[in-house]
């Protein structure tokens, strides 16, 4: 017990069919990601810190759904957003709508520690962002040919689907992507597969810290708000412990699944692995969603119901683990 | 068992010497609501139909932040946010940024109901709500002289304030309120139960006078300032920031499904253990028909009734109240 711990996640929910040379870049972006925690920990960072500098990493890499490679928007643009929370006093920061920001997990940070308030949103975010000098970048360069393409079979997907509140139950033709039956959002999980990042961290003092960014899902109304930047669904983090969710967004939204993780400790005195498990089981009602977390007593856990999740965890005490399918 | 109703018309420091002429107007419109959502209750209406009426009735009433009448952003224009849940299927639907919608409370329902997501905001919110046909108007038909005045009074004394009341360092942990006799006003919400254990919840706001452009309160935060499941339905209102950081709507349910604290001893815990004095009020009812509305601020704009016949309408704690 005790000692410092850290989790990433790129998202719960994965394509069956993943190609293995994709799978090895996961896992190791993955592992790149935890050792640059480490090290961080280790230079006695605050669990704050860690957080955000571990998922800046993530967005700038264009491997998942977050700043670079983020899903595109119906309209083939990017709109990212991002929350992160400090356990101590619960202090938070969240970003919506984000278009020109290289890295929105800092301007997160920036609205928690430089504003009066804890979110903002669209043009208001990218003016306060302005003023406060952080990088900015044409929307061009979050696109990515990869996800260029999946807009693609998402519109194709979509338009086979009068309402899409049905389920598709046949793969579709003219994709070949889509021989996958199954299904995130209710459409393929080949195109809609999250990859959300996020990170949560309790450093040695046992502060706890957690921190999440996306690009939303892929083919998105223009505007749409998903979990990742709603403190108690994607993003939450107390003394007791440091949660990060990814998947369908409106599941997590509806769970207020980070939150659950932590009243369930704190008000069933669940420990931090038997809480994962609860939410996960008893609370996604049809959902598909999966998340990370840390205690403040140095423990970590990760829980998912979907088709696996890429996540990766350390322990000070040497125990390292990257994976991408079920637990054992 | 039985229905039961809850509205506000927002909570914080609504000094004692709140003239007439400010009060009466507003205690009118709150019993008229309160009878409008009863009479809804009672013609068998869902609980989801009866607070989004009587949340667009709030909006509509000038003396209330939300609709007409919100308060005003640092640029003087109106960013409205609202967000409807309902307990049974835990659907919900939000919006932010809404400058030309007449009642957000509404597109937050077209939301739920007619989109794959849950929430929307800024331009993508209009443009849904163009698509969808819903009544636009001018952005200065939400703008009233008070919340011009506002506005000016809250850049003078360079502070973004729940209206009334003197600067709120975000990390204070017990801040003192100060009253200084400025204008009253908060968010509206209303929550409902009927006769089955049906719940619904619903809270629209224009937000922080002087607030910075862009910025979102907890109203349309799932969790934080609306929640309903099948044990209660919750609005909150107050400051957003403080009460987006202790999730307040759900941490009432939560108290009472994990610690089995009953409606009242659950939403009296929250707001004096979770929130800092000053920052919140709360309003809930609970699948059997229990209503409460606990707040920590001096005063909170409410209304309630419950089918035994049961009702009140208040601006401060009872034994306060001059009536």
């Amino acid at each position: 017990m005790g000692g410092w711990a850290i989790a990433v996640h790129g998202g719960a929910g994965v394509d069956p069919n993943l190609p293995t040379q994709r799978q090895e870049e996961a896992k190791q972006l993955l592992t790149r990601c935890l050792h640059l925690g480490i090290s961080a920990l280790r230079s006695s960072l605050p669990a704050i810190d860690v957080v955000e500098l571990v998922v800046r990493e993530l967005e700038t890499d264009p491997l998942f759904n977050s700043g670079r490679g983020s899903a595109l928007t119906e309209n083939g643009t990017v709109e990212m957003e991002a929350s992160i929370m400090d356990g101590p006093k619960r202090r938070c920061g969240a970003v919506s709508g984000i278009t020109t920001v290289k890295n929105p997990i800092s301007l997160a940070r920036l609205v928690m520690d430089k504003s009066p308030h804890s979110y903002l949103a669209f043009s208001g975010a990218e003016a306060f962002a302005r003023k406060q000098g952080v990088e900015l970048v044409d929307n061009e360069y979050f696109v990515t040919e990869d996800n260029k393409g999946m807009l693609k079979l998402a519109k194709e997907a979509n338009s086979i689907v009068f309402d899409y509140r049905i389920p598709i139950l046949d793969t579709c033709s003219g994709a070949g992507a889509l021989d996958s039956p199954l299904q995130m959002n209710g459409l393929p999980i080949s195109i809609y597969a999250p990859e959300t990042v996020g990170c949560v961290v309790v450093d040695s003092e046992g502060r706890c810290a957690a921190a999440t960014s996306t690009g939303g899902l892929m083919n998105k109304m223009m505007g749409r708000i998903g979990d990742s930047p709603l403190i108690g669904a994607g993003t939450y983090a107390c003394d007791l412990c440091g949660v990060s969710c990814t998947g369908e967004g409106e599941a997590i939204i509806r769970a207020t699944l980070a939150r659950e993780v932590a009243a369930v400790m704190e008000y069933k005195g669940l420990n931090l692995q038997d809480a994962v498990d609860f939410v996960v089981k008893e609370r996604l009602d049809e959902g598909q969603a999966g998340l990370i977390a840390v205690s403040k007593n140095g423990e970590v856990a990760c829980g998912f119901n979907s088709n696996g999740m890429f996540r990766g965890m350390a322990t000070e005490d040497g125990y390292m683990e990257v994976g991408i399918w079920d637990q054992n | 068992m039985g229905w039961a109703i809850a509205l506000h018309g927002g909570a914080g420091d609504i000094p004692l010497s709140l003239p007439l002429e400010r009060r009466e107007p507003r205690e009118a419109a709150l019993r008229y609501c309160l009878e409008i959502g009863v009479s809804a209750l009672k013609a068998n209406r869902s609980p989801l139909d009866v607070v989004e009426l009587v949340v667009c009735e709030l909006e509509n009433n000038p003396h209330f932040n939300a609709g007409r009448g919100s308060v005003l952003t640092n640029k003087g224009t109106v960013e409205m946010e609202a967000c409807i849940m309902d307990g049974n299927t835990k659907n919900c639907g939000a919006v932010s940024g809404v400058s030309t919608v007449a009642n957000a409370i509404s597109l937050a329902r077209l939301v739920m109901e007619k989109t794959p997501h849950i929430y929307l905001a800024f331009d993508g919110a209009e443009a849904f709500a163009r698509e969808q046909g819903v009544k636009m108007v001018d952005e200065n038909h939400f703008i009233t002289p008070e919340n011009i005045e506002r506005l000016k009074q809250a850049k003078e004394a360079n502070r973004v304030q729940i209206d009334y009341t003197q600067p709120i360092q975000k990390d204070s942990p017990d801040e003192t309120v100060l009253a200084n006799g400025d204008s009253q006003l908060g968010t509206v919400g209303c929550v409902a139960v009927d006769s089955e254990g049906n719940l619904a919840a619903a809270t629209s706001t224009g937000g922080l006078v002087n607030k910075m452009v862009g910025r979102i309160g907890d109203t349309p935060i799932i969790g934080s300032g609306t929640y309903a499941n099948n044990l209660c339905a919750v609005s909150a209102t107050g400051k957003g920031e403080a009460i987006i950081r202790a999730t307040a709507a759900r941490d009432v349910a939560a108290l009472m499904e994990y610690k089995g604290l009953s409606l009242e001893e659950a939403a009296a815990y929250v707001v004096e253990k979770c929130v800092p004095k000053g920052n919140v009020g709360i309003i809930a009812v609970s699948a059997t028909g229990e209503v409460t509305m606990p707040f920590n601020t001096t005063g909170m704009f409410r209304a309630c009734a419950t089918e035994d016949g049961s009702s009140e309408v208040g601006i401060w704690p009872l034994f306060v109240q001059k009536l």
